[in-house]
């Protein structure tokens, strides 16, 4: 069966394929909104705290005999311990300032971050085996699917929506979200919420390492390999809504379908299609797919 | 006479001789060399700061063995894979700092605006870096030698010994730019002239980092052979997830252009039995081994070809200078280009009229995990393809210095 002169099969292992890298970005945009949503500061060290979760997994496992699933549980506290830091050395005193300030912060942070790894480990990057429990493969009939990507879509999902509850949902989440809408009068009911921005950031920057991990067995840890992603990244977030969790989330993953089946029917425009999505939503709806105007 | 009359007589021929010296000796009595290489981008392990060290083994090489009466001194600079940058610095070295050539220039674009600067200025360009073609075809000039390897000599060497071997059906996952396309170009002009058939290509955005969707496009067409017509971290994700959808070993890959420092990154259970072509492996003999395990002992990294070739050129560059006694362009060229080159690097190795040095390639089998017996150890040498057969014919040439 052919659907527009394309084998059905084809189609469909593409889509599943779209479906992996959907909830990369998913899970990423999801960082990057939490911390812009709730912070107002625009982390454009995402990318190199996602390289730095790959490079724990890869440095555990070959210097202390680590394995995956305790570097899965390992690389984000420490990352995002790292991240704890930064909030409380240096964010914090850009709260009050121009989003502009966070940016060219976090992205000079993210330029001395890659240029450290780069010079410690050089360019070419670092191979991480996917773990023996989950190496090997399913014959779908259209397709081999590897049991790695599989579990790259189940562990990002569980998570993203996870968080989504959790901000949503529970009353940790609505000291959150009332914290940023008027921080005053939620410390006045006695909520330490400086604490909770810490937490925060802390958070985002752990998602990022969560998915450096994932990503560590499915591409070749290499210190630039943020900063290759982190751009259509960006777009993700700006589209789904800059700072909705759950926009974040359900642009991530169909933002990776479209990118799939544009590389079926014209591969050579895969690099665009999400930029040109952008332009078209911030046309429309400047405000994001699900964002308040 | 008096007094005044002699001194004056004495000053006018000690400048005479002195100006007549300068002619025929090297510019402030310094050969100054210029590394322009990427040290912190993409290509930083391919050339970067281990071009810089084998430069520098080069100097100290030459000054112990040939005891040169010139002072040698190096100035090194990261040009970012940017031709402005690299532009700019060119000038600077050559206008202001004496800088008698530039070496190394990785980067196609950036090698192709510094011969031109080098030509404006009437300086050497001595590439190790770079890989494409036009530099010593439709950009040829007489003052630039491409030294290493170029895309001609790369597919040529991997997709004949393929497609000889029983790879007859090929597609390309190519790089969507200039060097990608000219890669798949060369590359299916040999599969089809060697009885083989290319069954499609797929063109990939550059930089890409995820490969599957492409990956699974070639393995629908059935071909026996994926071509990979890109280099850096685009190879080796996309071997890296071949191996992970299954693809290989049912159907082979063959790197167009893989250097040893990929096939150390990715490790020997993705690359195992993949043919590559280089035209240098440290463990190739005695000499080779010597010299790569000096290099070793600074870079912690065996040197890839570029380095190599690196220390080469530079060598054969100062010796030229000795030979000559001057830095005069001109007849450091004519030379560079009239002397065979034969060290570790190169066994009677020649530099054309068009600027292309050619030398034996070697194409070469990546072992299996099993096989290798001892760290870097990654190579089977499956062919040494002669000098006359690796590079392009002269008669194929567009370079307008080559007379026909």
């Amino acid at each position: 069966m052919e659907i527009f002169g394309v084998p059905s099969a084809l189609l469909g292992s593409q889509l599943l394929v779209g479906l992996i890298n959907g909830s990369f970005y998913a899970i990423l945009s999801l960082g990057l909104a939490i911390i812009f949503g709730l912070l107002n500061i625009i982390n454009f060290a995402h990318g190199a705290q996602y390289m730095m979760g790959a490079f724990i997994a890869w440095l555990a496992l070959t210097k202390f005999n680590v394995n995956y699933w305790v570097a899965l549980i390992a690389a984000p506290l420490l990352v995002g311990l790292f991240g704890v830091i930064l909030e409380r050395t240096m964010l914090r005193k850009l709260y009050k300032l121009d989003h502009l300030y966070g940016l060219l912060l976090t992205f000079g942070l993210a330029l001395i971050i890659e240029g450290v790894f780069r010079d410690q480990f050089g360019i070419s990057g670092e191979s991480y085996d996917v773990p023996d429990a989950l190496a090997g493969g399913i014959n779908l009939g259209f397709m081999f699917l590897p049991i790695y990507r599989a579990w790259v879509i189940v562990a990002s999902l569980t998570v993203c929506f996870g968080t989504w509850y959790m901000i949503e949902k529970t009353r940790l989440g609505a000291y959150l979200r009332a914290g940023t809408e008027n921080s005053q009068i939620v410390q006045a009911l006695g909520i330490n919420v400086p604490l909770l921005i810490t937490f925060t950031y802390g958070y985002g920057v752990a998602l990022a390492a969560f998915a450096g991990v994932l990503a560590a067995p499915v591409f070749q840890v290499n210190p630039l390999m943020g900063s290759n992603l982190i751009i259509v990244v960006f777009a993700v977030v700006v589209i789904g809504g800059m700072g909705s969790i759950l926009g974040s989330i359900v642009t991530g993953i169909g933002l990776g379908l479209i990118e799939g089946l544009t590389r079926v029917f014209y591969p050579e425009a895969s690099a665009v299609v999400v930029f040109v999505i952008m332009v078209i939503v911030l046309l429309v709806r400047p405000a994001g797919l699900f964002g308040k105007a | 006479m008096t007094m005044k009359k002699a001194i004056s007589i004495a000053c006018t021929t000690a400048l005479a001789a002195l100006s007549g010296g300068v002619q025929a000796q090297v510019s402030g009595g310094v050969v100054k060399i210029g590394v322009l290489t990427d040290l912190s981008g993409t290509y930083s392990d391919v050339a970067g700061p281990g071009a810089v060290q084998a430069t520098k083994m080069a100097i100290e090489d030459f000054i112990a063995k040939e005891k040169p009466d010139f002072k040698i001194e190096m100035v090194s600079a990261d040009h970012q894979n940017k031709a402005d940058i690299a532009s700019n610095k060119a000038r600077e070295w050559f206008e202001r700092e004496g800088v008698d050539t530039a070496t190394e220039l990785v980067t196609t674009s950036v090698a192709l605006a510094v011969m031109k600067i080098a030509k404006e200025k009437d300086r050497i360009a001595l590439m190790s870096g770079p890989a494409s073609t036009p530099i010593t075809n439709e950009q040829c000039n007489d003052v630039t030698v491409h030294y290493t390897y170029d895309t001609y000599a790369l597919a040529n060497g991997t997709a004949k010994a393929v497609t000889k071997q029983g790879g007859k059906s090929w597609f390309f996952l190519t790089a969507d730019y200039a060097f990608g396309q000219a890669l798949e170009k060369d590359a299916s002009a040999v599969v089809t002239a060697n009885g083989g058939k290319v069954l499609g290509s797929v063109r990939h955005p550059f930089p890409g980092s995820d490969f599957s969707s492409f990956l699974l496009k070639a393995q629908s067409s059935g071909a026996q052979v994926i071509g990979l017509a890109n280099a850096g971290a685009d190879t080796t994700n996309a071997i890296k997830q071949a191996a992970e959808f299954g693809i290989t070993p049912t159907q082979s890959l063959a790197g167009l252009l893989m250097f040893i420092t990929d096939v150390h990154s990715l490790g020997l259970k993705a690359t195992q039995g993949m043919y590559l072509t280089d035209g240098f492996y440290w463990d190739l003999n005695d000499e080779t081994r010597a010299w790569s395990k000096r290099f070793f002992g600074v870079q912690k990294k065996m040197p890839t070809m570029v380095q190599a070739g690196q220390y080469s050129s530079v060598y054969h560059y100062l010796k030229a200078v000795k030979a000559v006694g001057t830095d005069d362009t001109k007849k450091v060229m004519a030379q560079m280009k009239k002397t065979p080159i034969n060290d570790f690097f190169a066994k009677n190795g020649q530099i054309r009229e068009d600027g292309r040095m050619v030398h034996d390639m070697y194409l070469m089998q990546v072992k299996k995990p099993a096989e290798s017996k001892y760290p870097w150890d990654y190579y089977h040498v499956r062919q040494v393809i002669p000098a006359a057969e690796a590079f392009q014919p002269l008669a194929q040439s567009r370079c307008p210095l080559v007379k026909k």
